[in-house]
């Protein structure tokens, strides 16, 4: 048997069909200066194994790793202690190699755990039902504007200034395609959010409002009012969550009148991962919205002799039946994640949720009272829970977390980074702190800023 | 007078009132129907163009809107109880009630007798 897939006449056969003369021809919508033409730059074409291992080796020396120093970045991405029974669990075969295992007859394991999942995600955004979760928070997002246009039949969508901007993008990139209008802002250096601004711009073509909490900057504020304002212009309320731990001590969205809740799930049982895979969460308020839900829904049944049991429910709105006129045609719903999400959320329980939600804010709290008395800093937020901005001094604060990685410290995410050339936006720093950080670590940063902003 | 689509959908004139709804043999093509969902009262549909969607355990259709015009009712008892469409699909599992724009787009639809012949054939 050979075990080459093709061979010279299989290739040319394929080319001709499609009346391509080279492989390189189906490259051409590639610009010329952005194609490979010869072999890499500075890349040697042989070396033995060991001598590449070597070689990254000392390239991977050069990385600052989060575990191994003092860390304080979050913006929508949060290192915490996942416990090692967690991974332990996950990598049982019966879930670890069962792949879409849908099939109620033989799944059940699977099933309850979506069920399992899906109760912990409704339960934590104070909403009726949660789907069997998404690619990531942002594209949950997207997925929040595009079932609002689905239930209000109106195709614009506004932006809090205050939603992380690479979510902002994934719904500007989404509409683009859409042919939905989406009204972004920049947000405004404030202790408190603009939330008057904001339902200025909601408008009787509105078909949604987004607005992010604790928002990009780390503040939380009473969303009630902005729920009121978007439902009394025919409006829905969407509110992100990029931090789900915050939900063990904050009111839920639910509770104050979001109709659609998302959020990344990350923080729970999954680690930064170097920016993937992650966890889209997806939760409507109100039962009567359920048909217009994107994603796989778990429901509880009972089977012919009457015991519990477990089935994917509502797949007519999904894309194998419904084809272009799903409710989404995004297909990975992070299977492993949401596992791992449950798994941990499971072995905390609630008391345990909220004790870990007292102690990322306890250490947050002693963190920003330590950095504001650094001479040149002062702390933006009136109201946060792990996540704080700073107001630096001096250089703009992008300079001053290189300066603080040449100084060994991960000092938190540049305003700057996330909001390339806004002026405005370049002297603020966000910075996380969660169970993870040590009051060592506090003072380090404080005694390493001190030393940057000057 | 009654008229029928080649999409299924029967269609009865009453004064310048039409009531709209799904044949017995489409309902049968479907199975179990579990869901339907309505246009909004006030909304102006096109002939041939997606008026409603029905659900059933195997798939989900969509209902075409026999002529053009507003839609004047739609049939609350199918939010209760769609199985309304299995067991009365031609009478009490009518989907909604619309304005007749143009009346000569009824002459392009099927009798009763026409649409019996086009299922016959299928």
């Amino acid at each position: 048997m050979r075990y080459l897939p093709l061979t010279d006449n299989d290739r040319q056969a394929m080319l001709a069909k499609i009346s391509a003369a080279t492989i390189d021809d189906l490259f051409v919508d590639v610009p010329e200066v952005a194609r490979l033409d010869g072999p890499i730059h500075g890349l040697p074409m042989h070396a033995s194994e060991m001598a590449v291992e070597r070689h990254m080796k000392a390239l991977a020396a050069k990385n600052l790793v989060a575990g191994e120093v003092p860390f304080f970045l979050g913006a929508g991405a949060y290192r915490h202690h996942v416990p090692a029974s967690v991974d332990t669990i996950i990598q049982r075969g019966e879930f670890l190699t069962a792949y879409t295992p849908y099939q109620p007859e033989i799944a059940q394991g699977t099933l309850q755990m979506l069920f399992e999942f899906q109760t912990q995600v409704a339960r934590l955004y104070g909403c009726a039902v949660a789907n069997a979760s998404l690619y990531d928070g942002s594209t949950a997002c997207w997925e929040a504007v595009a079932m609002a246009t689905r239930v209000t039949k109106r195709k614009r969508a506004v932006l809090s200034g205050a939603l992380h901007p690479h979510y902002a993008q994934v719904v500007k990139t989404m509409a683009h395609f859409t042919g939905d209008t989406i009204a972004d802002a920049l947000p405004a250096i404030t202790a408190e959010p603009d939330l008057a601004g904001l339902m200025a711009r909601i408008d009787e073509d509105t078909a949604c409002v987004v607005v992010q909490y604790p928002d990009i900057l780390g503040r939380i504020s009473d969303l009630a009012p902005v729920a009121e304002a978007a439902h009394a212009k025919g409006a829905l309320l969407v509110v992100v969550n990029t931090e789900p731990v915050a939900l063990g001590a904050i009111k839920s969205p639910g509770e104050m009148g979001a109709d659609i809740v998302v959020g990344e799930g990350q923080s729970l049982g999954v680690g930064l991962q170097f920016g993937g895979p992650y966890l889209g969460l997806f939760a409507v308020r109100d039962p009567k919205h359920v048909r217009q839900m994107p994603g796989r829904l778990c429901g509880e049944t009972v089977d012919a002799e009457g015991k519990r049991g477990f089935v994917l429910t509502l797949s007519t709105r999904e894309q194998h039946i419904r084809r272009e006129k799903a409710t989404s045609n995004i297909c990975t719903n992070s299977g492993l994640c949401a596992l791992a999400f449950t798994v941990h959320m499971t072995l905390l329980g609630e008391r345990g949720l909220r004790e870990l939600a007292a102690e990322n804010h306890r250490l947050a709290c002693l963190a920003a009272d330590r950095l504001a008395k650094v001479p040149g800093v002062e702390v933006l937020n009136n109201a946060f829970f792990n996540e704080f901005t700073l107001m630096l001094g001096g250089k703009p604060a992008r300079e001053i977390v290189r300066d603080l990685a040449d100084r060994g410290v991960l000092g938190g995410v540049s305003l700057g980074r996330l909001y390339p050339g806004v002026e405005a936006l370049e002297h603020a720093l966000l910075v996380a702190v969660t169970e993870t950080t040590t009051e060592e670590d506090i003072e380090r940063l404080a005694t390493e800023l001190e030393e940057a902003v000057k | 007078m009654r008229y029928y689509t080649e999409e299924h959908e029967w269609i009865d004139v009453e004064d310048d009132i039409a009531t709209v709804g799904i044949t017995d043999y489409a309902q049968g093509q479907l199975g179990d129907i579990v869901f339907v969902e309505l246009p909004e009262v006030g909304a102006l549909i096109e002939q041939g163009k997606d008026a409603a969607v029905v659900e059933s355990v195997k798939a989900a259709s969509d209902v075409y809107a026999p002529i053009t015009g507003e839609v004047t009712e739609t049939n609350a008892a199918l939010e209760e109880d769609p199985a309304l469409v299995n067991s009365a699909p031609e009478d009490a599992g009518w989907f909604f009630k619309m304005t007749i724009s143009d009346p000569g787009e009824l002459d392009k639809l099927m009798d009763e007798d026409g649409y019996k012949a086009f299922v016959d054939g299928l």
